[in-house]
């Protein structure tokens, strides 16, 4: 019998539906997994029990003739979003033991449609991250080891590194993430998965720790393309208790897997080729050009002439709405408290223990661009050049149909690695933060292998609403890239295969 | 932009996060760094744009008048560091 | 009359603008789907949106949204159809998001009017400067542990009309005459109780002073959270006298927020807002802008009540009352109605009078409201009929106005059963006038010596000899006949 952990969501699916396995053997081989692989530390809280009880509901509702779309899938829950009596971290130390009393729309759509949560995934502390190193618990190791030293211990990138960690370690069949920058697509280009951030107002934030509101994005993580539509079309949906949440019906996303790209025009956009660019990653990129050229899609060279002010625009808007969406952690209502002799020094110690230096120091520069006197110069400014930056995609999916850009300027790189200031472990996020700041959905998948032996994404932008689009190329490129590299720890035979140079399309 | 001390204490007051006055020459250069950087937008002609605050084409949905929510002051209060009869305390407040 | 303080260097005028915070009438808060109604349980009436809790969002309440539209139509303001809300960033332990969703650069209603009415029946027009929608925070109990605040969440959320006036407000009388006015007309537009004791309607005051006919502003002090029209007024007064004693010392005031202690009568700088505000407002990312459609603005409009100063026009045209009768029976929309149903098809200053009279004297007299009158108006109607045909005299019609309210009873049963009907047989008056003359012999004789003064003595004495029944206009007649011999 195959290991159950290497299937995809689509194989358990249809060996669930013919009773092939239940999703009691499917679960557990996943528990173990997780207890197995504890090292990589991609989980906050394991709730192995309360999944071994929902597989065996789901069982009982598959035999009733019940089944949801992901009826018995074994997930991994980013722990940002709240589950209604499962401790809830956002990484951070200041909730320090907050259990919720409600379940974010995201996560009950998903148990709604059948799903088995494993637990709760590691993160960037409030997602504040690119490594998955802010994390009150600790960092998240990446699965995947580079050949030139496998001893070393590699990112997993974030901030939603557990869930990519997780998944491409064959603990999880697919995770949930958010995306507020890149923390979704970054993370899947390090762990050599796929992840997309759907269109601002896909998926309801209600119940989602909130980071920054207006780019605050759910959105899955799995190993394939389909899965990613699966698992999105479960996730999303009109939520009426999110205001931003879009009133429009979901589509069948793993329908428009069609494998017919035929006369689509894919914009490359020239300012996503700085100077400092990687070869490899450059190399990987044009390959995936070469692959949609194939399949029939003519790439047109486009202009995003505003993206160099995409990563400055972003490091304001983001802390600003930061800064006031983390006031509410005072230590009044719920979580971490440190004592002091009057409220305001209750606040300001309890604030200084509960938050890490990163979320410090964003809290601290959204305070300050949104102060008086400052406010027009920072955030108001940043808020015209956001609006440039929209109108950059706006202008370019008037000749093209979806986007094509590398997800990350490297492949992942040592904890430790790129911390010795702030603004440089912030330039990994530089190809997907357009995108947020514009609300479109971004699909990141994994192309291919570095000379390292380490994955490298490519990302697909698409118009807002239209994921449909972007998963039907992502299946093309998917196809095409044939990636069947696995971390080693997970697939030894493949993976010693690979660093022997026989597989893969290393680049 | 360089941040000095005095500002930077200033804002850590404003949000309401303690630093020690040793640790303030440090982060005054960290978030210095940081404003330096954001600062490119000001090379950026933003003449006649209009400030996006949100992405979505929608404007606010508007929900019925329900009482739907409510009446579990015990949940409310299960995450509270500290409560007394029904109310959340903090250390008192002298106005 | 222009409200003057003197000072030792002259005359000083005050410079008011008011910041009332009226409670909307909604079932549930603003942004969230909790309740509303006063005095419930601590913290049972707070979702978890109100209490701040991670990842939750707010929607708005439409009828709020409603309540802000009719209010703003009722100042004769300006609908704004494009609103947006803000965050106002501060700390408060009350406070649990940490910021309070509220408007600030496009607010749901600009400028507009409210007229008061002066006691010598004239009216002045005081500017509107906005009324915008924000949130309620949570009651902070400081009296209930040696060293420990209790914290309410039940109000946190609750929406409140923030209706900001322009400073043209010039004395203590007009800002509780503007206070009054505004509570009139929520009350009217039922979008408002009014209730000032509870907290419904509060009222900020920004108070300055400035030399007799200098036209500059001065740097304003804000009283916060006063509770009551007397207070505001009182605060107000101690506030320009405070400035004015600063001034002529050769000091200078600073610009802050201050308490009303209406123990002491004095206001006091506010410790707890000594921190210099930065309140970083920002356009609130969980919210999308405000988009009225104008047909829903219509229909509101179209559905107004008419209002205090439209009915006052009304009740001084139809019924030919003056501004200050009218002004008086308007304030409350009741009493206004009450009126009308005691005045329809009678005489409008008769019924008027009894009304604002003994009536409002009742009412105050047993507590009663004018939902639950002691004597209803068609009661009232029919008293007003009695006196108009000459069934009861004024005096008569007291005395069964008082047994009315006593007993509940229509009027024309009480004069029957109590046999207090007016006596308008001249027979019988002229016998009790002989009666009276026959035993004061002196008197007649003084008055036809030309002591005119004593007719009221000897109507008096008639009247005291037929229980007050005599019809007053033929006692006065028959006796002057008699007295004349």
């Amino acid at each position: 019998m195959t290991n159950l952990t290497h299937l995809t969501i689509t194989e358990a699916r249809r060996r669930l539906a013919k009773g092939e396995i239940t999703a009691v053997e499917l679960t557990r081989a996943h528990t173990e997994a997780m207890a197995a692989k504890r090292g990589l530390n991609a989980f906050i809280t394991e709730t192995p029990d309360l999944a071994l009880e929902q597989a065996a509901l789901s069982d009982a509702r598959r035999a009733k003739g019940e089944a949801g779309s992901l009826e018995g899938i074994p997930l991994g829950i980013k722990d940002l979003f709240c589950t209604e009596g499962v401790r809830t971290t956002a990484a951070s130390r200041i909730l320090d033991g907050f259990t919720p009393p409600y379940e974010s729309t995201v996560t009950a759509n998903l148990k709604r449609a059948g799903a088995v949560s494993l637990g709760k995934l590691n993160l960037d502390e409030f997602a504040m991250g690119s490594a998955n190193i802010t994390s009150h618990f600790g960092p998240v190791e990446n699965p995947w080891k580079s050949k030139s030293d496998p001893a070393k211990k590699l990112v997993p990138g974030g901030s939603s590194g557990g869930s990519a960690a997780a998944v491409a370690a064959r603990i999880a069949m697919g995770a949930t993430g958010t995306d507020t920058g890149g923390s979704i697509r970054q993370p899947a280009s390090f762990c050599g998965i796929v992840g997309i951030k759907p269109t601002y107002g896909r998926c309801s934030r209600w119940g989602i720790v909130a980071f920054a509101s207006s780019l605050d994005q759910a959105g899955p993580m799995a190993r394939t393309v389909e899965d990613c539509a699966l698992l999105l079309g479960a996730m999303a949906g009109h939520d009426p208790l999110d205001s931003t949440s879009a009133p429009l019906p979901v589509p069948d996303f793993a329908a428009a897997l069609t494998g017919d790209i035929r006369g689509l025009k894919v914009g490359i956009p020239k300012e996503y080729r700085p100077d400092g660019l990687s070869d490899e990653v450059a190399r990987i990129w044009d390959l995936g050009i070469e692959w949609l050229k194939d399949a029939g899609a003519t790439p047109v060279e486009i202009s995003l002439p505003y993206t160099k002010y995409a990563l400055p625009t972003y490091y304001i808007v983001a802390p600003a709405e930061c800064s006031s969406n983390l006031a509410r952690y005072d230590g009044v209502r719920y979580g971490l408290r440190v004592e002091g002799k009057t409220l305001d020094e209750m606040y300001k110690k309890t604030r200084a223990a509960g938050f890490g230096a990163e979320v410090r120091r964003r809290i601290l520069i959204g305070t300050y661009v949104l102060s008086a006197g400052y406010y027009d110069a920072y955030y108001a400014k940043a808020q015209k050049v956001r609006r440039l930056i929209a109108d950059d995609f706006n202008n370019a999916f008037k000749s093209v149909d979806v986007i094509l850009t590398p997800t990350a300027p490297s492949a992942a790189f040592g904890i430790g690695d790129n911390t010795d200031d702030p603004v440089t472990m912030w330039l990994n996020d530089v190809f997907t933060i357009p995108t947020s700041l514009a609300g479109l959905p971004g699909l990141s998948l994994p192309a291919g292998l570095s000379a390292d032996g380490l994955p490298l994404g490519l990302q697909l932008i698409g118009r807002p609403f239209d994921e449909e689009t972007v998963f039907r190329v992502a299946g093309v490129m998917e196809k095409a890239a044939a990636f069947t590299a696995a971390p080693a720890c997970v697939a030894p035979t493949q993976a010693r295969r690979e660093s022997a140079g026989e597989a893969g399309e290393g680049v | 932009m360089s941040l000095d001390k005095a500002t930077v204490r200033s804002i850590a007051e404003l949000a309401r996060i303690e630093v020690p006055e040793e640790a303030l020459d440090h982060l005054a250069g960290e978030l210095s760094n940081i404003l330096t950087f954001v600062e490119q937008l000001a090379a950026v002609d933003t003449e006649g744009v209009q400030p996006m605050t949100s992405v979505t084409a929608m404007t606010l949905p508007l929900r019925a008048d329900d009482v739907t929510a409510g009446g579990h002051a015990d949940k409310v209060l299960a995450n509270a560091p500290e409560a007394m009869e029904g109310f959340f305390t903090v250390p008192k407040v002298v106005e | 009359m222009a409200y003057i303080l003197q000072g030792d260097t002259g005359d000083w005028e005050v410079v008011i603008g008011l910041e009332v915070h009226a409670q909307v009438i909604s079932n549930a808060k603003l942004f969230s789907g909790a309740a509303t109604a006063f005095g419930a349980e601590p913290n049972s009436q707070v979702s978890f949106v109100d209490a701040g809790f991670p990842g939750m969002l707010p929607v708005i309440n439409r009828i709020c949204v409603e309540q802000a539209v009719r209010t703003g139509l009722g100042l004769k303001a300006r609908i704004n159809l494009t609103s947006v809300f803000a965050r106002k960033n501060y700390f408060y332990a009350d406070l649990p998001q940490g910021y309070q969703i509220s408007q600030y650069e496009l607010p749901i209603v600009g400028e507009g009017t409210l007229t008061i009415d002066l006691p010598d029946g004239s009216t002045k027009a005081i500017g509107i400067e906005r009324l915008h929608l924000e949130q309620d925070a949570g009651k902070s109990l400081h009296d209930q542990h040696p060293t420990k605040s209790f914290i309410d969440l039940n109000r946190s959320g609750v929406a409140l009309m923030e209706i900001v006036s322009k400073p043209d407000l010039r004395s203590p009388e007009e800002a509780g005459l503007y206070v009054a006015k505004l509570r009139s007309i929520l009350r009217y537009l039922g979008t408002c109780d009014g209730n000032m004791q509870e907290g419904s309607m509060r009222c900020d005051a920004n108070v300055s002073v400035r030399p007799k006919g200098a036209s500059e502003l001065r740097t304003r002090c804000e009283i916060k959270n006063v509770n009551s029209i007397r207070f505001l007024q009182q605060a107000i007064e101690y506030e320009a006298r405070r400035h004015i004693e600063v001034y002529e010392a050769g000091g200078s005031i600073n610009q802050e927020t201050r308490l009303f202690d209406s123990a002491k009568g004095e206001t006091r700088s506010m410790r707890s807002k000594e921190h210099a505000h930065d309140y970083r407002y920002f356009p609130d990312p969980d919210l999308l802008p405000l988009v009225l459609d104008p047909k829903m603005v219509e229909t509101i409009k179209a559905g107004l009540p008419e209002l205090p100063d439209e009915k006052k026009e009304r009740f001084m045209g139809e019924y030919g009352l003056n501004a200050t009768d009218a002004g008086v029976l308007v304030a409350d929309q009741a009493s206004a109605a009450f009126f009308e149903s005691v005045a329809k098809g009678r005489d409008p200053k008769l019924a008027a009078n009894w009304v604002m009279g003994d009536f409002f004297g009742a009412l105050n007299a047993t507590g009663r409201t004018i939902d639950d009158p002691p004597v209803t108006a068609a009661h009232l109607g029919e008293l007003v009929d009695l006196i108009k045909d000459g069934t009861l005299s004024g005096r008569l019609a007291k005395e069964v106005f008082a047994l009315m309210v006593e007993t509940g009873k229509g009027p024309a049963a009480l004069v029957e059963e109590k046999g207090l009907k007016q006596v308008t047989d001249t027979g019988a008056i002229e016998t009790a006038i002989e009666a009276v003359m026959a035993a004061n012999p002196d008197k007649v004789a003084e008055i036809r010596a030309g002591k005119d003064k004593l007719i009221g003595w000897f109507v008096g004495q008639v009247m005291k000899a037929t229980q007050g029944k005599a019809n007053p206009g033929m006692l006065n007649e028959l006796l002057a006949k008699k007295l004349k011999g």
